[in-house]
């Protein structure tokens, strides 16, 4: 009796055993599986950017063979005329242009308004008002880029038209112009500017400011001479983060900025972006392997290196102030 | 007397630097009123019936009450005629596509940071990933509409062309139904959006990961947990919130995403709503870029009116957002 106990007790222990390391084994395996899994979702993002430069290089490349281009007209030339007159012209500058104006006005609105509001929400509002303004901010951060469109096209143009109307007699600005669309794309990355500015402004050690007040100094010393300079790298990364965000904003410059691509610094023309060209095209069923669908790639491929060195100049300055006061 | 008057002129300068704060700050919000107020006035056209406004407002029948708002808005196609003009089709299409889209992205992109914070060594490899996740968030989304156009739509042209297509799954009435290449079906525009909304997606959740305290995974590895064990049973659990609040925000980005899906080639007009995963739709981002920019007043308006509807749904999908935050709010993250 007590000899088949002790039997079946070391068959149990026996069993237990197995089911351990076979379960252990199993564990093993499990792991494996779920980290090979999940290195696999990481690979994907580094597939995408693969994906993405070797259509652009693929494209573009096909598009500089063709025999009515010439690179160096596309990379130096000064008339860009796919789609009018007898002769085709595909110099790739007034796009970039078109693209910088409309850049520079929003980062005219963006910047000066971004700095002082995250100025202000870091080193004067209280924690209540804070509260408040910065649900606002991400609000504006979550409206779709199209209805900036609307707002820029239908209220900013006519409000313009008429403010110069009422100062100078003529309304100035045309009914498209970059003008508007610049101040709708500014209004847009002011949140960027904005909340990344004030992020680095709050990891400014508390020590700098202590010190500061300690030499005497009023809040605007303290903010405007002290954590502003501290926090430089941040509010840099933040300004070339936002401007990354304006180039490559598509909505509002094809309703608000025009279609016309030439060489012009006023902001009251209308221009033609680079985002808004592609869009004609995509729009306006352009053959899939015509010159014209070709030179979107092109673009395209401008745009993409253009957005990428700031978003990599940007990148390489947020981790600089977080490899300070982090 | 010299250094009284520096000192006030210091003083000063910070009353004065405060004031212009003030104001900067209160011009930001008077932005975001005025584009609030400018599309309320220019949508409530089209949204309200203003017979039964007056009839409930100015003579108090209360049985008109359901017919403030014009249904018909929400439920008409898309039509030629302002006054029959309608949304349902993109209000259909934009669902499906973000929920495409969410299905897609959403564990791709927790997978990614999962592995990045838990599981990959630290070393030149992951922070090539991480560099390249930070740069593809800042990719113009007209870029990604290209690699969706070359990838989903046409397939590199392997399979031939939408009309012509090589290899299909499925009965042709199964919601499953799918052909290869996607074409501008949903398949392909949840996929192109899967692709703006991912770098966002996996930026947050690292940051929700990384907000978890470290004491909590040390812990789980010294009782003998394995790593998958400790991210999935302590981490996991303790940074959903912020993970999901994270989701929903990227999720309102692809619901107001217009310019990948534009380059797809999605169509304007569309009389049916979608009835398999390859079927064409529109968005209402992309209704509202079409009538906004044509010529006439009413289409402005009827813009508007549909601006009015994406901005309820999105302020819907953050007040989620909030809420979830709030209740599931873990004590330990």
């Amino acid at each position: 009796m007590s000899a088949i106990s002790a039997k079946a007790a070391t068959s149990a222990v026996e069993l237990a055993r197995k089911g351990v390391t076979r379960s252990r084994s199993a564990r093993d395996a499990w792991e494996f599986v779920i980290r090979g899994l999940l290195g696999g979702t990481a690979l994907i993002s580094i597939a995408i950017t693969v994906g993405i430069i070797s259509i652009l290089l693929r494209e573009t490349i096909a598009f500089i063979q063709l025999p009515e281009i010439e690179l160096t007209d596309f990379l130096f030339g000064t008339t860009w005329s796919p789609l009018l007159g007898a002769e085709k012209h595909f110099g790739i500058w007034p796009l970039i242009c078109g693209t910088f104006l409309v850049s520079i006005v929003a980062a005219m609105t963006a910047i000066p308004l971004g700095l002082i509001t995250a100025i202000y929400m870091s080193e004067y509002a209280t924690a209540r008002k804070r509260a408040i303004l910065k649900p606002i901010i991400e609000i504006l951060a979550g409206v779709p880029t199209v209805v900036y469109g609307f707002f820029a096209l239908l209220v900013i143009t006519p409000a313009l038209q008429g403010a110069c109307n009422f100062l100078f007699g003529a309304p100035i600005f045309s009914g498209y112009n970059a003008g508007a669309a610049g101040i709708a794309v500014g209004i847009m990355i002011l949140p960027i500017v904005a909340s990344l500015s004030e992020d680095a402004m709050q990891s400014v050690p508390r020590s700098l400011r202590e010190g500061a007040y300690a030499l005497g100094s009023t809040k605007f010393d303290v903010s405007v001479k002290v954590v502003t300079p501290a926090a430089l790298s941040g509010i840099m990364a933040s300004c070339f983060l936002a401007i990354t965000r304006a180039i490559g904003e598509t909505m509002v410059v094809a309703l608000a900025a025009g279609g016309l691509a030439h060489m012009t610094l006023n902001p009251a023309d209308q221009v033609q972006t680079m985002t808004a060209y592609m869009v004609q095209i995509f729009l306006g069923d352009a053959p899939a392997f015509g010159v014209e669908n070709l030179s979107s790639y092109a673009v395209a491929m401008v745009l993409f290196l253009v957005t990428l060195v700031l978003s990599i100049i940007g990148n390489i300055l947020l981790n600089r102030y977080r490899e300070v006061y982090e | 007397m010299r250094a009284i008057s520096i000192r006030t002129r210091r003083i000063l300068k910070n009353r004065a630097f405060l004031a212009l704060c003030l104001f900067s700050t209160s011009a930001t919000i008077l932005i975001l009123a005025l584009l609030i107020a400018s599309i309320m006035v220019q949508g409530s056209h089209f949204l309200f019936n203003s017979d039964a406004l007056s009839a409930v407002f100015a003579h108090g029948e209360l049985s008109q009450l359901t017919k403030i708002i014009r249904w018909e808005f929400l439920t008409n196609f898309a039509s030629r005629f302002p006054e029959k003009a309608g949304i349902y089709a993109a209000v259909i299409g934009s669902l499906w596509v973000c929920a495409i889209c969410a299905l897609l992205a959403l564990p791709l992109g927790i997978g990614t940071a999962i592995y990045l914070e838990e599981f990959a060594p630290k070393n030149r490899w992951t922070a090539l990933v991480d560099f390249n996740i930070r740069n593809l968030a800042g990719v113009p989304s007209i870029v990604y509409g290209i690699l969706g156009l070359t990838a989903f739509t046409r397939m590199f042209g392997l399979f031939g062309t939408d009309k012509n297509s090589a290899l299909s799954f499925g009965p042709d009435n199964a919601w499953w139904h799918i052909q290869l290449p996607f074409g501008q079906g949903l398949l392909a525009g949840g996929l192109t959006l899967m692709l703006v909304v991912l770098p966002i997606v996996i930026i947050s959740s690292r940051e929700a990961l990384r907000a978890v305290p470290s004491s909590l995974r040390q812990a789980s590895l010294a009782i003998g947990a394995t790593p998958w064990q400790t991210a999935s049973k302590i981490t996991l659990p303790a940074a959903i919130p912020s993970i999901l609040t994270g989701a929903i925000l990227a999720m309102s980005r692809a619901m107001g995403e217009a310019a990948p899906l534009l380059v797809l080639g999605i169509p304007v007009f569309i009389a049916n709503t979608p009835d398999n995963l390859n079927d064409n739709f529109t968005v209402l981002p992309f209704q509202i870029f079409n009538w906004a920019g044509r010529p006439q007043e009413s289409f402005h308006q009827l813009a508007a009116s549909a601006i009015v509807v994406l901005l309820i749904a999105l302020i819907c999908f953050n007040g989620v957002a909030v809420y979830l935050r709030q209740k599931l709010r873990n004590p330990l993250a």
